[in-house]
Parts: C-alpha cells; structure tokens; sequence
C-alpha cells in the first residue's frame, strides 16, 4: 500500500487501537492533520499543548490504554515538555508525536524549529527524531511498545514535515525486536520465596504500594495477600486506591503530608515490603532509619529503582502482579496478631478521632474566622467558608465507586489524598512526582474522554486552576460531564502554608486577586455556583452530581486551614 | 575515590552518546574519561567509561545505563583482569641541546615522535595510565606545551567477549 508519512501514521494510530488523541495543529504537523481528517480516530483540540499532555495522561490513567498527543514543531512542541516530564515522573504510559520543520532545515533555526528530542531527553522513556519515511512503521511500532511495557512512560516522535509528505510502501511490522530493551516481568523463583519466608517470621509487616500497583493492575492481589497474611497497607499518594480506602488493613497515605497511623507503622515495622513505589523523598524521607530497623524488601519493576534511596535486603525485580501471583501460592501468614492489634487500635481511634473533627458541631454550621493578612481584598475572610475535609467526606459518602477523581496541586491535593475515600485503582488521578499545577482540570477531560460512563471529578485550588483553566473551552466545546470543584482561599495555600510555619509568617506573593469563576464558567456556557458554608455543602454536591453536564462548584475555604 | 571501567554497548546511532553524556550530568555522576567507537558490528558502538565513585554510584550508573533503550549491553570491567590503553599526543619543547634527551626518553618509553619543528617534538604515547603519567613526569622538565588524550579503552584478557545477547549486566 503506498501511503504518505502522515497516512502512514494515521493507520498506524488506528492499527495501535488509539481512539482518541488530543492535540493541537500548526503548519508543521499539517500533512498529519489532513490524513486524520479521513480517519474514525477522534482528535480532541486542547486550548493549549500542556493540556494535550496532560490529556493523554489522564485518559491513560482512567483507561490503562496508552494516551497520545500531537503538538506542532516549535512552541507546540515546548508546551508540550511540562506534560511530558509529568508523566515521566509517574510512569504514565503516552505517546507524544510533534511535527518538526524540514529535515534539510534542522539546525539552521528556521522558524518554528526546536530540538524536542534534545529538550526531552532528560525526560522521557525515549524519544526518536523520524529521518526516513521508511522508518516511520518501525519507529511508532517501537513507541507504543516502549510506552506501555516495562516502566510505563512517556515517548516522544519527532515527525519532519518533509517525512509526513513524503511516500512509502506502507506494511506494519508485526513483531518487535529491540536488543537494548527487554524488561523483566516474572520475579525470580528464590525471591519469591525469600518474600514468603520473611512474612512468615515477621512479627510486624508493613507493606508500602506505590502507583506500580495500579499501573501492574495488581490491586486484587495485594487485597487477597493482605488478607491472607492479615499485614497492614499503606500507600504513597501515587498509590492511592491500590487497595480500598475502607479496607480495615489500609492505613492510607505516609509520609510528609500522609498520616499518623501510615507512618508509625512504617517507622516500627520490623518487614517493610515495598512495591511499585521508588521512595521518594516525600513518602520516606527518613528511607534509612526505617531500614535500620526493618527488613527492607523491595519489588519493582525497574531495577534501577532499587537501592537507589534505601537499603534493600531482598530485591525483587518484576512485574508487582506476576510476583504477587506467583507469592500468594506460597505465603503463610506470621505471627501477627499483636501488631494487628496495635495498628487496629490505632487505626479505628485515628479514624474516630478524623471523624469527629470533620463532623462536629461546629464545622456543620459557620466556622468563618478574623484573618489578618490580605483581609480587606479577600472575600474568603470575610465571609463563612467550607471545611475542605468536611466537603470531601460528604463528596465520599454521596458519589458511587466508579468516580474518578483528579486534582490540582498543593493544599487541595492533600485535602484529597487524605479525606476522599477511594476504593478502586485507577480513581484517584493525581500529579506525585513533578507536582504539576494545572494537571488536574486536563487530566480530567482525558479521563472524560475515555471514561464517559463515569463521573469524573477535579478537586482544584483557586492558583493551580488558573494555570489551565482555558481547558473550560475544551469541556465545553466537546459537552464533557467533567464536574469542578474548587477550593478558593484567594492563596497560593500550600506555599502560603509554608511561609506560615517556616517563613515566620511572612506571607509573601501568595495571594490572588481571583476573577469570580462561577462567571467565567457562565461565559463558557457552564453551569455554576458558589457556597460558602458546610450548611450548603450536601445540595451542592447533590446538583452538581445529579445530571453529567459540567459543572463548577467554588467553595470559599479560610486560607488558614492547613494541611495537617 | 576509586575508579571503575565500563563496557557499554550501544547502537550506532546518532544522539546516543549524548543520551549517555546527558545521563551523567543529570545525575550526578562523574566520568573521568570516555571513549567510544563501532565494533566489528558496525551497527553497534562500544564506549569505554571511566566512573569515579563509591560501589553504589557504580551500580547505579550501570542501572541508569542500562534503562537507556539505545543501550545494549553495560559490563563493569575487572581491572585486574582488564587490558586498558590510552593514546595521548604530547607536543613538548625542544632545543638543539634537549632533542636528543627527549628522543632517547621516548624510546625507552617505546613510544614515538610523529612531529618535529624547530623548537618543539611531538610524542604519540600509547599505554595504561601508569605508564602514560610516568612519561608525562620526565617529559615536564622540558616544558610540555600540549597534551591530547583519547581516553581509555578497554578489553578483557583471556578468550572473554561481551555479546550484544541482552541487556542484564552480569
Ligand atoms: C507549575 C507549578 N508551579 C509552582 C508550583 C509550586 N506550588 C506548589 S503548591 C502551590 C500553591 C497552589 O495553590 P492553589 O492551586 O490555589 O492550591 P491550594 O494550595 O491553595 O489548595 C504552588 C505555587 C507547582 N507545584 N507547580
């Protein structure tokens, strides 16, 4: 079949089962363009190319395809990096093709030219500038393989513009050989068995899940060994949903900004079994201490993640699913039911102790306080606010399991990890590693685009939704069901935060003079309103989860209320 | 801090060697010297990589190599069991009175000039980095003007080979 290039690459994306991209077109992806015009593949058109990324990782992420954008060369092309590198740090599997200026004018900066495989090599699993059309099956072949096997991550395709014009003898390769990749998915036999036999002589295990779990879709699994072996979980906030939120032996997220319970247990455990998570700084700082007095047990699919931050005394590489397989045919469970009792007890009184703060009197009726700073400018000080914990409690109780649900980033995202209740993998949608302000509202129209039986959620800060919120335009434009929540505290809460407890409460270029959004939705065509009480909190959830038209619900919060 | 040898196989293709140069940089490691060239395949290159650092900034380098999807093969290099060789240019200063005490230095060293002028020889020096700072030390009296180096490359001694099999390094 003789094709063009971009012909060549249309089919290709319909051959790799991709069924919906997003993107945003310029003179150098063009040929692209015109190709997809004749294809059922439906393009979503972003309001800027960080979106398109974002986009892609969000529907990856709701859908466990792998998600692709397209940028044009230049400045499509740097707008797409932030996506790029954000989906890098989460191991999120997408595909980000980019027209590229002329191949006999690369270097000579023309107009509109960047080296994108060269800005995102730091970056990306991998990425390949396309010289040959020849070479165009091979290439997009190999991408989508590299994206989705192993560690997911991000590939880049540079396409020249002069290569989507130019024509060749189109014939998709059918089987894959690349001699510098062959990730390992079975976990080695005496491993396993090493595994088996520190729980069965450990008094005090801990497992720690990471977003391996979700992307290896092991969360069944890890229930069931939970279960049998009766060890307490807790999750990274890559790892939220891992295994359900209600669960009795799930403790929730550790570290800097997860809870009391998560991390005594990994603090006095004497087994910590890692899997899926690479032990960022944020989820274990204190990574030594802990393997002082444990047994470090670490599974991961990407062997360089191990002992690169801790101590491992049995490395496991594999994929998390076929080793909790293989595991769960020989595991017994310990001598356990002492810390079972320990953690038990701490967890029901933490869970006791949350309740009642989240619920009690005074929170249901107005908590509005004097703040001194900004106080004149700001609407929040001066009238009631919503207890963001409180919102997402109800939030938890009155949406059904399917939801999903992305955030924003600082204070908002933390409110979610700690008080939404998640209790399927692949439901909670958030940016760990890069913390990227403004994910959270495109990651949502991706996850709307592939999931649009479910609800799907953004929990926003009034900061991080204005770094993308032209995607309003997107939702509307394409009548997606993507409902908004945000927390407006006119601040930059999570920084504001900071400066309040280490900058002596020197608040500094945090606070917003905000536009009044339930406006700036009504001029998207986009239902709204505002509530500034906990009183109004159960209707306002009810309307704006009763039908699957978007919705944007603001909460006035008190920029005072903290994250821990 | 000690320094170690590794052989790494990668495609021959274009942006490889800055994918590995970049590597380094961005993580934090050091590299003392590099030098890459095609194999008998032509459709590989081989590099040798000499890393400064502790066992652990060694193993993960290899790893970090290793996720590289252009990277074949990484195999860390017994010294003991490694035949390494540098080749440097030296180009020293030298009068009517000093030429033939350089000359005569070389030789010992069995090296070879390659270049004569008027006031300067200059020294093609081949060997493992003892011998190379050896000459350097007797040729510094003289007053070395310049210095090239290629970097180390290295092979293992014996019947050993490193095969572009897989990518696991053992
Ligand atoms: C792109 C980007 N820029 C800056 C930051 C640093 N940062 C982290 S949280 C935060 C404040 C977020 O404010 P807002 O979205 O209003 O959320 P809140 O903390 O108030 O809930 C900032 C500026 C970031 N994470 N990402």
């Amino acid at each position: 079949m003789r094709l063009t290039g971009a012909q060549a690459m249309v089919k290709i994306l319909e051959i790799e089962n991709v069924s919906h991209i997003f993107g945003y077109p310029g003179a150098a992806i063009c040929p692209f363009y015109d190709a997809l015009a004749d294809s059922q593949i439906k393009h979503i058109l972003t309001r800027h190319e960080q979106g398109a990324a974002h986009a892609a990782n969000g529907y990856a992420r709701a859908t466990g395809k792998t998600g692709v954008c397209v940028a044009t060369s230049g400045p499509g092309a740097t707008n797409l990096i932030t996506g790029i590198a954000t989906a890098y740090m989460d191991s999120i599997p997408i595909v980000a093709i980019t027209g590229q200026v002329p191949t006999n004018q690369i270097g000579k900066d023309v107009f509109q030219e960047a080296d994108i495989t060269g800005a995102t090599a730091p970056f990306c699993k991998h990425n390949y500038l396309v010289k040959d059309v020849k070479e165009l099956p091979r290439i997009m072949k190999e991408a989508f393989h590299i994206a989705s096997t192993g560690r997911p991550g991000p590939v880049v395709i540079d396409v020249p513009v002069d290569v989507q014009n130019a024509q060749l003898d189109f014939l998709y390769p059918e089987t894959i050989d690349i001699r510098g990749y062959k990730p390992t998915y079975k976990g080695h036999p005496l491993q396993i068995r090493k595994i088996a036999d520190a729980i069965k002589e450990s008094k005090a295990p801990v497992i720690c899940a990471g977003g391996g779990v979700i992307s290896s879709n092991a969360g069944e699994e890890l229930t069931e060994l939970i279960e049998k072996c009766r060890i307490p979980v807790v999750t990274t906030l890559m790892g939220i949903g891992a295994v359900p939120a209600k669960h009795e032996l799930n403790l929730g997220m550790l570290g800097s900004h997860g809870n009391y319970v998560a991390n005594y247990a990994i603090h006095n455990a004497d087994l910590v079994i890692i899997m899926g998570a690479r032990v960022g700084d944020r989820a274990m700082a204190a990574a030594n201490k802990i393997a002082k007095k444990a047994k470090i047990i670490h599974i991961d699919i990407d062997p360089a993640e191990i002992g690169k931050n801790i101590d491992v005394v049995i490395p496991v590489v594999g994929d998390v699913k076929m080793i909790l397989q293989d595991l769960l045919q020989l595991v017994e469970k310990g001598d356990v039911e002492e810390w079972n009792r320990v953690i038990g007890d701490k967890l029901a009184e933490f869970r006791k102790k949350q309740h009642s703060d989240v619920f009690s009197k005074d929170n249901a009726e107005d908590n509005g306080k004097d703040n001194a700073d900004n106080a004149a400018s700001s609407r929040t000080d001066r009238e009631n606010a919503v207890k963001p914990s409180y919102f997402l409690k109800m939030l938890s109780d009155m949406m059904d399991g399917e939801t999903i649900v992305t955030t924003e980033v600082g204070q908002n995202q933390i409110w979610a990890a700690n008080y939404l209740s998640i209790n399927k993998p692949g439901k909670f949608i958030t940016s760990g590693g890069m913390g990227t302000m403004g994910y959270g509202l495109p990651a949502a129209v991706g996850a709307k685009v592939g999931r649009p039986e479910n609800k799907v959620i953004v929990i926003s800060g009034d900061g991080s939704f204005q770094m993308t919120m032209q995607e309003l335009g997107t939702i509307k434009q394409n009548k997606l069901g993507v409902k908004i929540v945000i927390f407006n505290n006119s601040r930059l809460g999570m920084v504001r935060e900071l400066q309040k407890k280490k900058y002596c409460n020197r608040y500094f270029q945090t606070f917003l003079d905000n536009p009044d959004f339930v406006k700036l939705a009504d001029a998207y065509g986009i239902k709204g309103e505002r509530i500034s009480g906990n009183l109004e909190v159960e209707g306002a959830i009810k309307r704006m989860l009763h039908d699957d038209e978007p919705y944007l619900l603001e909460c006035v919060v008190d920029p005072e209320e903290p994250t821990l | 801090m000690p320094k170690h040898i590794l052989s790494v196989l990668v495609e021959n293709h274009p942006g490889v060697l800055s994918r590995v140069a970049g590597l380094f940089s961005r993580r934090g490691f050091n590299i003392d010297s590099l030098a890459v060239g095609v194999t008998e395949n032509p459709d590989i290159s081989r590099m040798t990589i000499v890393v400064d650092g502790d066992d652990h900034i060694v193993e993960q380098v290899s790893k970090q190599l290793n996720k590289l999807i252009d990277v074949i093969r990484v195999k860390r290099l017994d010294p003991a069991e490694t035949v390494s060789r540098e080749l440097a240019l030296i180009k020293v200063n030298a009068t009517a009175a000093t030429r033939s005490e350089i000359i005569q230095i070389v030789e010992i060293f069995r090296d070879k000039i390659v270049d004569v002028s008027k006031n300067t020889l200059t020294i093609e020096a081949c060997g493992d980095a003892d011998k190379l700072k050896a000459l350097e030390n007797m040729l510094q009296q003289f007053g070395i003007k310049e210095i090239v180096r290629t970097g180390f490359i290295s092979i293992e001694r014996g019947s050993k080979h490193i095969k572009a099999k897989n990518n696991n390094e053992d």
